[in-house]
């Protein structure tokens, strides 16, 4: 307003972002002592897991969130890091290579760089559905290259190796997995504060832009070809950290690393997590983990729940669990949170409600597929079930009718309550930036 | 800009276009000198927004050669040809969604500031990007709206800051399709003036079908009529030109001419 805009002198003032800082200063004490509040061997061994997965899903959606680029094959550029991670170890265990263990997995990134830049320079060519399906196709040829070159791969036993190698330094020998632990933690901290630096540069920007109008980056300049080509490659570099670090937790490496199954978890973690933020994937990997680990220890259903989550967050939160915890922050912000906490009460515990019956039935189902055996009894959340009785196949599904029902009643009352709050906080930002 | 300009900034001999068997552009000349302000009007399906994707290098030319101050640029892709100082806008508003109205603007002038594929420099510390989205943001009026999203923008602010993006980057020669279209008439009225101030000092070439818009932008007029420019002169002459009023300008601009007088007084009304 009234403002000229010849050549006068402008301001530059950087405020120090408090915020900021905090965060990342919680993020390094969660990674630090995380192991002392979950001190068994089984905690230590999922830490150690989410530390490599929180760097493969961040690495996994710079193409996915930031760049708009839906690949099936992520798995391609973490194994075959692990791989060349794992062959690196064994070179210097056998003495052909003087590296310290610690660095192990910086030879798996180069890995994942190096095939990111020779396999990436085809799939960046194209982008949306070409795109997905090249990824596809090179996941499906590395997966077979991995039955037909043992000699790599190690075909159906894998790769081994021993990280108890060489000299140790200042006495971390990385025989204890406490140690390895805290190397994960470190290169876990390093690869995000990189990725996020990254995410504030001129690429991440553009990435950003050819993300949501390819078209348009080529007249501003840039060839969204060669945009891609190095997020590409900044992702597999990451990728190969991710890989190498693996690598070292299991000493062992197998074609599996390489396969569409790790391909696809990527992608449905990454994407429950949330693409659409920069901290989306950590929640996926985390996620990840517990699925995989927990979950799987707690079901032999565990996939199918997995299945029902994932169809229940497209249809209901495509953001994934980032943009729910984003738009309940800003709810909050404006002061507007407390009112809605009963209706989210009343919707976890018919949710929870749902889970019981549906979960009774698919127990029961999977117990007379698999251990009919045993006999008809299975026990569910303490009670014990018939899976031939009328009478508990009755009461499941009743907990599953009232379940569904209460639940569809909650929640068309939380979409009105939900609605009203969200015009609420628009007339306020009006009135906020009508008085400025 | 370029110290070795041509006498033309945008030169065309003898375009041609086929998609498939029908000849969209046959056989088109036009040669623009710098600094001058072109309207291309012509029907509906004459080929005015083809002609456009032919200089942009969104499509590439069937033959003949287009010259970017006398630099043959048909068969360059369009980010080649940007680089060369030749910017447009779309008829449809093409801006970066997700984005804010700063991060749009602030993309549209990383390439001309040399920062290319630069991932080893932090945005916030390149004053010279920021200052100048800043100042496009201020000429468009926008800076209210600095944080908010493309996609969330009301229609005429989604034109505004496409002619933002077009213009950000500095380029001498500047191409808008249609750039008030679907605009009411007040709205078109202050949107010709911000164009006006924008592009000052610029070649501009624009795709227009409302002639009020036509008067109050161009100093030279080129009638595009079945993928031919028949006439390329000042508006009067365009005006008196026989073979224009016989192909097609006659009865339509008898029906404009009140509306352009007014059109034109309510611009210089309002500058």
């Amino acid at each position: 307003m009234g403002r000229t805009h010849e050549s006068r002198p402008r301001y530059h003032f950087k405020p120090l972002n408090v915020g900021r800082w905090v965060l990342w200063g919680l993020f390094a004490l969660a990674l630090l002592v995380a192991p002392l509040l979950w001190t068994s061997g089984f905690a230590l061994t999922m830490l150690s897991q989410m530390g490599i997965l929180v760097i493969a899903c961040l690495a996994y959606n710079i193409l996915l969130g930031q760049g708009g680029m839906l690949s099936f094959g992520h798995a391609v550029y973490t194994g075959l890091g692990a791989f060349l991670a794992i062959h690196t170890l064994n070179m210097v265990a056998a003495g052909t290579l003087s590296l310290p263990v610690s660095l192990i997995p910086v030879a798996g990134g180069l890995g994942g760089l190096f095939f990111a830049a020779l396999l990436g320079y085809v799939t960046t060519k194209k982008s949306g559905t070409t795109f997905a399906m090249i990824t596809l196709g090179i996941g499906e040829l590395v997966w077979s290259m991995s039955l037909m070159i043992p000699e790599f791969f190690g075909g159906e036993g894998g790769i081994s190796g021993n990280r108890m190698t060489g000299k140790p330094m200042l006495g971390i020998t990385f025989g204890p997995q406490i140690q390895v632990y805290y190397l994960i933690a470190v290169y876990c901290f390093i690869c995000t504060a990189l990725m996020f630096a990254m995410t504030r540069t001129p690429l991440g920007r553009i990435l950003n832009a050819v993300r949501d109008n390819p078209e348009r980056v080529e007249f501003i300049g840039y060839s969204t070809q060669r945009v891609r080509y190095i997020a590409f490659m900044i992702s597999g570099l990451f990728s190969g950290v991710a890989g190498g670090l693996g690598a070292l937790n299991f000493e062992l490496v197998t074609a599996e690393v390489v396969g569409a199954g790790r391909s696809g978890a990527y992608l449905l973690f990454v994407f429950l997590g949330g693409a659409g933020f920069f901290f989306g994937p950590i929640i996926g990997a985390v996620l990840m983990v517990m699925a995989l680990v927990l979950l799987s220890e707690l079901t032999q259903a565990w996939l199918l729940y997995l299945g029902l989550v994932f169809v229940f967050m497209v249809m209901y939160a495509p953001g994934g669990i980032a943009s729910l915890i984003m738009m309940n922050l800003r709810v909050a912000a404006f002061g507007k949170l407390r009112p809605l906490i009963g209706s989210y009460l009343a919707l976890a515990g018919t949710a929870a409600t749902i889970l019981t019956g549906a979960g009774a039935m698919i127990e029961m189902v999977y117990h007379l597929q698999l251990n009919e055996a045993l006999g008809p009894e299975l026990r569910f959340m303490n009670v014990t079930l018939n899976a031939k009785g009328l009478d508990s196949w009755f009461g499941a599904s009743f907990v599953l009718a009232v379940g569904v029902g209460l639940f569809e009643l909650t929640r068309r009352q939380f979409a009105k309550q939900w609605g009203q709050t969200q015009e609420e906080i628009e007339r306020e930002i009006k009135r906020r930036e009508a008085a400025i | 800009m370029n110290a070795a300009a041509s006498e033309f900034a945008v030169e065309l001999r003898d375009v041609r276009k086929s998609f498939g068997k029908t000849e969209i552009i046959r056989g088109a000349n036009l040669a623009v000198r710098p600094g001058e302000r072109v309207a291309i009007i012509g029907p509906n399906g004459a080929g005015k927004s083809t002609l456009f994707n032919l200089i942009s290098g969104r499509f590439g030319s069937t033959s003949g050669d287009i010259l970017l101050q006398g630099q043959k640029i048909d068969g360059l892709k369009p980010y080649e040809i940007t680089r060369l100082g030749l910017a447009r806008s779309f008829q449809v508003s093409n801006l970066f969604t997700r984005l804010s109205v700063f991060e749009n603007l602030r993309c549209a002038v990383l390439w001309s500031l040399g920062y290319r594929y630069s991932f080893w420099k932090f945005l916030a510390d390149l004053h010279d990007a920021n200052d100048r989205a800043e100042e496009v943001m201020e000429m468009l009026k926008l800076e209210k709206r600095r944080d908010v999203q493309a996609m969330n923008l009301t229609y005429a602010e989604q034109r505004a800051l496409e002619i933002g993006i077009t213009i950000a980057g500095g380029a001498g020669v500047i191409l808008l399709d249609e750039p008030t279209a679907g605009m009411s008439r007040s709205e078109t009225a202050r949107f010709v003036n911000l164009i006006r101030d924008v592009t000052v000092g610029k070649t501009l070439l624009t795709v227009e079908h409302d002639m009020g818009v036509v008067f109050g932008l161009a100093d030279k007029i080129a009638v595009l009529v079945y993928g031919e420019v028949i006439a390329f002169d000042t508006p009067e002459r365009v005006r008196a030109n026989e073979r224009v009023q016989e192909a097609y300008l006659g009865s339509v601009l008898a029906d404009h001419q009140a509306d352009a007088g007014r059109a034109a007084h309510g611009i210089a009304a309002g500058h």
